[in-house]
């Protein structure tokens, strides 16, 4: 899923420092589940910035609301009654869901709260590690189901490159070398032969906004 | 002839290549590229000019490949893929093929990590042994990466990196085996202080037929100090020094350290002399280019082949 850190509460509060009557909307899809950006995590930014407005011997109307998910516009459409008595939002979606709730309602200024980090999985309670960065060719099925992509610093087809040290990246020693990765486990599988041919360059997907049409309903869009 | 070039007439008439590097200054000043030139010039064959070697800003190599070209001395082009997208390279090869620099090295580059602009956006468009590909397929078969024809093509003798002492030690000739599938026509390694490392991974490319196809430079860089020994073993990724090799500069007398490394890198060019699959050397005498004619007249590499 998409994972996201919220922003610094300065930065929060300089965004809506101009407005009076502040609409914090949570989203429960994804930054839900990571804890960023769900209805708890509304209550606590509101909480966090009652706080600092008091101390700077200011108040405002801060509004929270959370939706099943800000990337869907059907969802959204039980706001439309809310918002007018807000002088802006402040969306804790990701960068997807804070679009399409500024798309909705152009008239009013909307923030992002969070920062959309990556496509990524649980490691932990609160701790995620990224996996995927939506190149839209993707290449697991020959590098073992790790994706260099993602993993390897230098995104290399070809690799583990020269500077594998002690099994991490030369970027760092806290990093495992990706494709170290990769060969133990092609090699574990019996499936070498998956990387000693030369892979040829990338195609690039992801130079251009994207739109995904699923095949079943290429009939109701092209017509 | 695939290039004409200096080094690859002097590898196809069988001596033994010596070739030798310069890093481009931080700045516009010439004066600083040929101070350094000018120690390598007719030491040489060839001599690698670096790409924004360690992630750091320099002049262009293929600008400071053009100023030692003008001064006599045979540029080994290097490009690497943390800086351009195909394009760029594609055009870059032209450009330099057009101006008269006839090898160019493909390499991935340090990451920008490493340098003075650590927060840049790194390329990665194609890795190294892409860009091996691309470079031959614009050669021999006159195509860019997108298969449209070239109007003159670009003739360039083509280098390459090889490291056999990263991890794992069996995938790394495999790993050459890839580059030299896509058309590397030589190769220079990562410095050289593990000779029995070395001795077993030539011996893999000759048993594997490779060193039918491709001229493996060994890399030498002479220890300058038990304090460099050091640093190389623990900090610089992808090097092995081997304890001994730490142990015999420390027994070397109080101020003949340096001559001591000097000496051990003679040995291993005397070896690699003899070595079945090796074509040359490469040598890497960093902040040292003063010290390489003296070398390379110790090394009996003096005076360089001169090939019409």
């Amino acid at each position: 899923m998409v994972k996201a850190k919220r922003k610094p509460l300065e930065e929060i509060a300089d965004a809506i420092s101009a407005y009076g009557k502040v609409l914090t909307v949570g989203c429960g899809g994804c930054v839900s589940v990571c804890l960023a950006g769900g209805q708890r995590e509304v209550q606590e930014l509101n909480a966090e910035l009652e706080l600092t407005l008091k101390e700077k011997g200011t108040s405002k109307t801060l509004g929270n609301y959370t939706v099943e998910r800000q990337c869907n516009m059907d969802l959204l459409q039980e706001m439309d009654d809310m918002v007018g008595g807000y002088d802006c939002i402040l969306s804790m979606a990701c960068g997807a869901g804070v679009q399409l709730m500024a798309e909705r309602y152009p008239n009013i200024p909307v923030f992002p709260a969070v920062n959309t980090v990556f496509i990524g999985v649980d490691r932990d309670i609160g701790m995620y590690e990224e996996k995927c960065r939506a190149c839209g060719e993707c290449v697991l099925a020959y590098t073992g189901g790790i994706c260099p992509v993602t993993r390897c610093a230098k995104g290399l087809f070809n690799g583990p490159c020269g500077g594998t040290n002690n099994g991490k990246c030369e970027v760092s020693q806290e990093i495992p070398c990706a494709w170290l990765d990769i060969y133990e486990r092609l090699k574990g599988q019996g499936r070498l032969d998956d990387i000693l041919k030369l892979q040829g360059v990338m195609q690039w997907q992801n130079q251009l906004q994207r739109t995904v049409v699923q095949p079943k309903f290429e009939k109701r869009y092209y017509k | 002839m695939k290039s004409g070039s200096n080094l690859e007439k002097i590898l196809a008439a069988g001596h033994f290549a010596f070739t030798g590097e310069l890093g481009p200054p931080r700045g516009a000043n010439i004066e600083h590229v040929k101070e350094k030139a000018q120690h390598l010039i007719g030491h040489v064959d060839a001599v690698n000019v670096t790409d924004n070697q360690t992630a750091m800003v320099r002049m262009s190599s293929w600008a400071a490949a053009l100023l030692v070209r003008e001064m006599g001395l045979e540029p080994n082009y290097q490009m690497v893929c943390r800086d351009r997208n195909r394009l760029a390279m594609q055009a870059d090869i032209l450009g330099a093929s057009a101006l008269g620099i006839r090898n160019v090295i493909c390499l991935s580059g340090d990451h920008q990590q490493f340098g003075d602009h650590p927060n840049a956006k790194g390329v990665f468009d194609i890795d190294s042994t892409q860009l091996i590909d691309t470079v031959r397929r614009m050669r021999d078969e006159g195509t860019f990466i997108s298969g449209e024809e070239i109007d003159g093509l670009p003739k360039m003798f083509i280098g390459g990196a090889a490291n056999p002492f990263a991890d794992p030690f069996e995938w790394r000739i495999h790993r050459l085996a890839k580059k030299v599938e896509a058309g590397v026509d030589f190769v220079q390694t990562q410095c050289v202080y593990n000779m029995d490392k070395m001795r077993e991974w030539v011996k893999q490319a000759v048993d594997m037929g490779l060193t039918e196809k491709v001229y493996i430079l060994p890399g030498i860089t002479p220890m300058k100090s038990v304090g460099m020994a050091k640093y190389m073993k623990s900090k610089v990724p992808g090097i092995e020094v081997p304890d001994d090799v730490i142990k015999r500069l420390q027994g070397a007398e109080k101020g003949k350290v340096a001559e001591e490394g000097i000496k051990m890198a003679l040995e291993q060019i005397e070896e690699f002399k003899e070595m079945k699959g090796v074509s040359g050397i490469h040598l890497m005498a960093i902040e040292w280019e003063h010290r390489v004619p003296e070398i390379a007249e110790r090394a009996g590499m003096l005076p360089r082949p001169v090939i019409d």
